[in-house]
């Protein structure tokens, strides 16, 4: 054998394993933003069954019609409590002279969009007078747009639809794309608030830009535009962290300026650009007329109208309990979708294209629908449209054409998960169909990091919380494991931790691939299933005194229901003084506990509600206990927990 | 895995595969349509911890595809064919010390490096060439910044702790 021959042998092998390699990395990657996604879903899905226990709630809860009328109308879409007239409330807000951010000019130009994006470079807050202006202003404008904007474009005007459009990408696409003009039309499909630390300055130059260019620049709703979401996802925190006198007010405003938001965009009369996708009812003449601001919020559906509403408790898309007709609320029937609006708005904020023909629930989200290239061939041509432009779901390279063309994601938050995670995309469209699509992925260093630190990055963070799942669901895993292990031996065959593993959780993962990351396992490939417990732990809070043993399970339904339980707190914290008193808490967790069958005694209510009033004077500062309770991994060098997810 | 020599044994490792093989397969299929872009099915492959040629590789697919190519792989054609080549354990990856001699191949001085332009040479011009993508991408990682050159025993090391 020749040296060339040797050499051709060694190029080879080393090709062939660096593309094994690289096969590999690529495949984690991929896992670990499906164990992101389905996360995120089943986050969302125990979001939109929280109304089974408001329901719920309110069907037990009796003090509540007597004490609180304001809770009820607060849960049931009624017409807010009065508040002041803009003049008045704004006007008696003064800015000092001490206040160093920007001073907005109304009627607005495009100098303060400038004024804006100059300031949030420099990480400055806008103040509450000028942040009340605009939502005020922005309401009365939305006030008057159709449900569905027309949009037109021209051989010289191009138009850049954007989805999820959160902070870090914002800056990178105004900068490479430029601010929205005159001349450089937008659409902003959705979910401008979020998970970002800057969700209300994204928001105020959106709506700034939007006031003083209302033609051009184009806002639909979102599911997260919508306040039970913000809720969970941390824009309540955020407002109420920024602005602690006026952060009140402006959530209030908020709401309803969200409800104003337009549904949708149709281009040239041939592109629908809408959140989330479509259903096999979707009827958009009926969408075109609906008052599309009495859709509050996803979690409240409404309460029927008529008089057999047994018929309504059948299985419907959501899993949203109807409320009894018993109930009496402030505002009238009439404030409130039919329940078929209802569900029309919730297909189009939620649904999700698949390749599977037909409609079916949404069932990783919990609501809105799966829709089939079939559907949307049906849904187009009835409506002689060519095309359908959504966003709503995380896309590897930041966009994804399906359906055959005809179903375009657009998806413009890079990183969405974690660095490294995805590409974000924008797309440019001009007359004609020629769209065009601008992928980036922003970051935080100066150059690209190799691959193998993005993929081990990203990974490790899917792995973390996928853990934090685990144990938030400790006792039910156990409990399934040791129903398979007869013997007592601690260990299961794959196959067995795998479907266990699967049905407690509810999450479609690839359980196989990932077990080396969650637990141990022996000579003969059997799991050591108590393995992933090991080295991580809720801690429980320090001040209470908690014992072990009879503890830990209180610990961990706490832990696992802490979202749900902030957003209950939240709700019946009216005035967001982050207070509650002792008995609406005894009251409201003795309904949880029976309505998600926890098995929790009395007694341990009761101590648990000593335990919360830390200052012992008959209120709970829920926020405050609810933020002890976190996961320790015990091989990290931080404490905290710091998850996106959590 | 282990060996079962009666035929339950081997049924459950079948099943066992099938399973594995269908994690991979639906990670990669984004529309849940049970079909996968055919350039994702190389990644595919290679993630189950086979390592086959480039020119294997294209047998493979040939074997997988439509008799029309659609540009898109079936699961139902796909399963029985990867089944067999795990049962089969075909395309074994490389062992570490096989990967280190091919390297020293390319460095008969025994230098113990490679420069950035002999390792670009080697690997877009000899055997199953790399595309430029993959050429960046593998320098990425493989290039030690202060000498630009590529530490190969140093950078297998990494590699196979970073591998699993």
């Amino acid at each position: 054998s020749g040296c060339g021959e040797d050499l051709l042998k060694a190029a080879l092998v080393i090709q062939n394993w660096y593309r094994g390699y690289s096969a590999r990395l690529k495949a984690r990657q991929r896992y670990a933003l499906t164990i992101f996604q389905s996360i995120e879903y089943a986050d969302e899905q125990g979001q939109l069954q929280l109304s089974n226990f408001f329901s719920f709630m309110l069907e037990n809860y009796t003090q509540i019609h007597k004490k609180d009328p304001e809770l009820l109308a607060r849960l049931f879409g009624s017409t807010l409590q009065d508040y002041k007239d803009r003049q008045d409330y704004v006007s008696h807000i003064d800015v000092p002279d001490s206040y160093h951010g920007p001073r907005l000019q109304f009627p607005l130009t495009f100098t303060d969009i400038d004024l804006l994006v100059e300031a949030f470079k420099q990480q400055q807050i806008l103040h509450a007078h000028y942040v009340l202006e605009v939502l005020f202003e922005t309401k009365k404008v939305l006030k008057q747009m159709p449900n569905f904007t027309h949009v037109k474009t021209s051989p010289s005007k191009e138009l850049t639809i954007c989805g999820k459009f959160q902070s870090r990408a914002a800056k990178l696409i105004f900068r490479s794309n430029g601010l929205p003009s005159g001349s450089n039309t937008y659409i902003f499909n959705g979910d401008f608030v979020d998970r970002g630390k800057h969700s209300i300055e994204i928001l105020m130059i959106l709506f700034v830009s939007f006031l003083v260019y209302p033609n051009d620049l184009h806002l639909n709703r979102g599911n997260h535009e919508d306040f039970m979401m913000n809720l969970r996802y941390g824009f309540t925190k955020e407002i109420l962290h920024k602005y602690k006198i006026h952060g009140k007010k402006i959530l209030q405003i908020l709401e309803d300026v969200y409800t104003w938001l337009p549904i949708g965009t149709i281009i040239d009369s041939e592109i629908l650009v809408i959140h989330g996708g479509i259903s096999e009812s979707t009827d958009l003449n009926l969408l075109h007329r609906i008052e599309r601001n009495k859709m509050k919020s996803v979690l409240m559906s409404p309460i029927p109208l008529n008089e057999d509403h047994n018929n309504d408790l059948k299985k419907n898309k959501i899993n949203t309990t109807i409320i009894p007709r018993e109930v009496k609320t402030n505002g009238s029937l009439s404030e409130q979708l039919t329940k078929h609006e209802w569900e029309q708005v919730i297909d189009i904020l939620w649904s999700d294209p698949r390749g599977k023909r037909g409609c079916y629930p949404n069932t990783s989200r919990g609501g809105g629908c799966y829709f089939g290239p079939d559907i949307t061939s049906k849904v187009l041509n009835k409506y002689q449209l060519k095309m359908l432009i959504r966003s709503h779901e995380c896309k590897p390279e930041g966009y994804e054409i399906c359906h055959d063309g005809k179903v375009v994601t657009v998806f413009s938050a890079s990183n969405y998960y974690e660095e490294g995670s995805n590409r974000g995309a924008y797309i440019k469209l001009c007359s004609g169909m020629n769209l065009r699509f601008f992928q980036y992925q922003v970051t935080k260093a100066t150059c690209l990091r190799p691959l193998y630190q993005r993929v081990n990055t990203i990974e490790s963070s899917a792995i973390r919380i996928l853990k934090e799942r685990m144990i938030s669901r400790k006792t039910d895993l156990i409990h399934a494991f040791q129903l398979q292990d007869r013997s007592k031996s601690g260990k299961l065959p794959m196959g067995q931790w795998a479907f266990s593993m699967e049905n407690v959780l509810g999450l479609n993962l690839p359980w196989r691939s990932l077990s080396p990351h969650l637990v141990t396992t022996d000579k003969s490939g059997n799991i050591n299933y108590m393995s992933s417990f090991e080295d991580i732990h809720i801690q429980k809070p320090l001040k209470s005194g908690w014992s072990d043993g009879a503890q830990s399970t209180l610990i961990e339904t706490l832990y696992r229901y802490r979202s749900d339980l902030q957003i209950i707190f939240n709700i019946i914290d009216s005035d967001h003084s982050g207070l509650i008193s002792m008995e609406e808490f005894r009251a409201m967790w003795k309904l949880f506990n029976s309505h998600y069958s926890i098995h929790i005694d009395d007694f341990q209510i009761d101590d648990l509600a000593e335990r919360m009033d830390l200052n012992k004077d008959g209120s709970i500062d829920f926020n405050e206990f609810l933020k002890a309770f976190y996961v320790v991994h015990k091989l990290d060098n931080v404490n905290k927990s710091d998850s996106k997810l959590a | 895995l282990v060996e079962q020599r009666d035929s339950r044994g081997t049924e459950l490792v079948v099943a066992e595969f099938h399973k594995k093989i269908k994690d991979a397969f639906e990670v990669f299929d984004h529309e849940a349509n049970n079909t996968v872009d055919v350039r994702e099915i190389r990644t595919i492959i290679r993630s189950l911890g086979c390592c086959p040629s480039e020119g294997e590789l294209h047998d493979l697919i040939v074997e997988i595809e439509e008799e029309e190519p659609t540009g898109y792989i079936r699961f139902e054609k796909f399963l029985p064919v990867m089944t067999k080549v795990l049962l089969e354990k075909r395309y074994r990856p490389i062992p570490e010390d096989i990967l280190l001699r091919s390297f020293e191949v390319l460095d008969p001085s025994k230098r113990g490096f490679l420069t950035k332009e002999e390792l670009i040479k080697y690997m877009t011009e000899e055997g199953e060439p790399f595309s430029q993508e993959e050429m960046e991408e593998m320098l990425s990682a493989a290039i030690d910044p202060e000498s630009n050159s590529i530490r190969y025993k140093d950078y297998i090391a990494m590699m196979v702790v970073d591998d699993g």
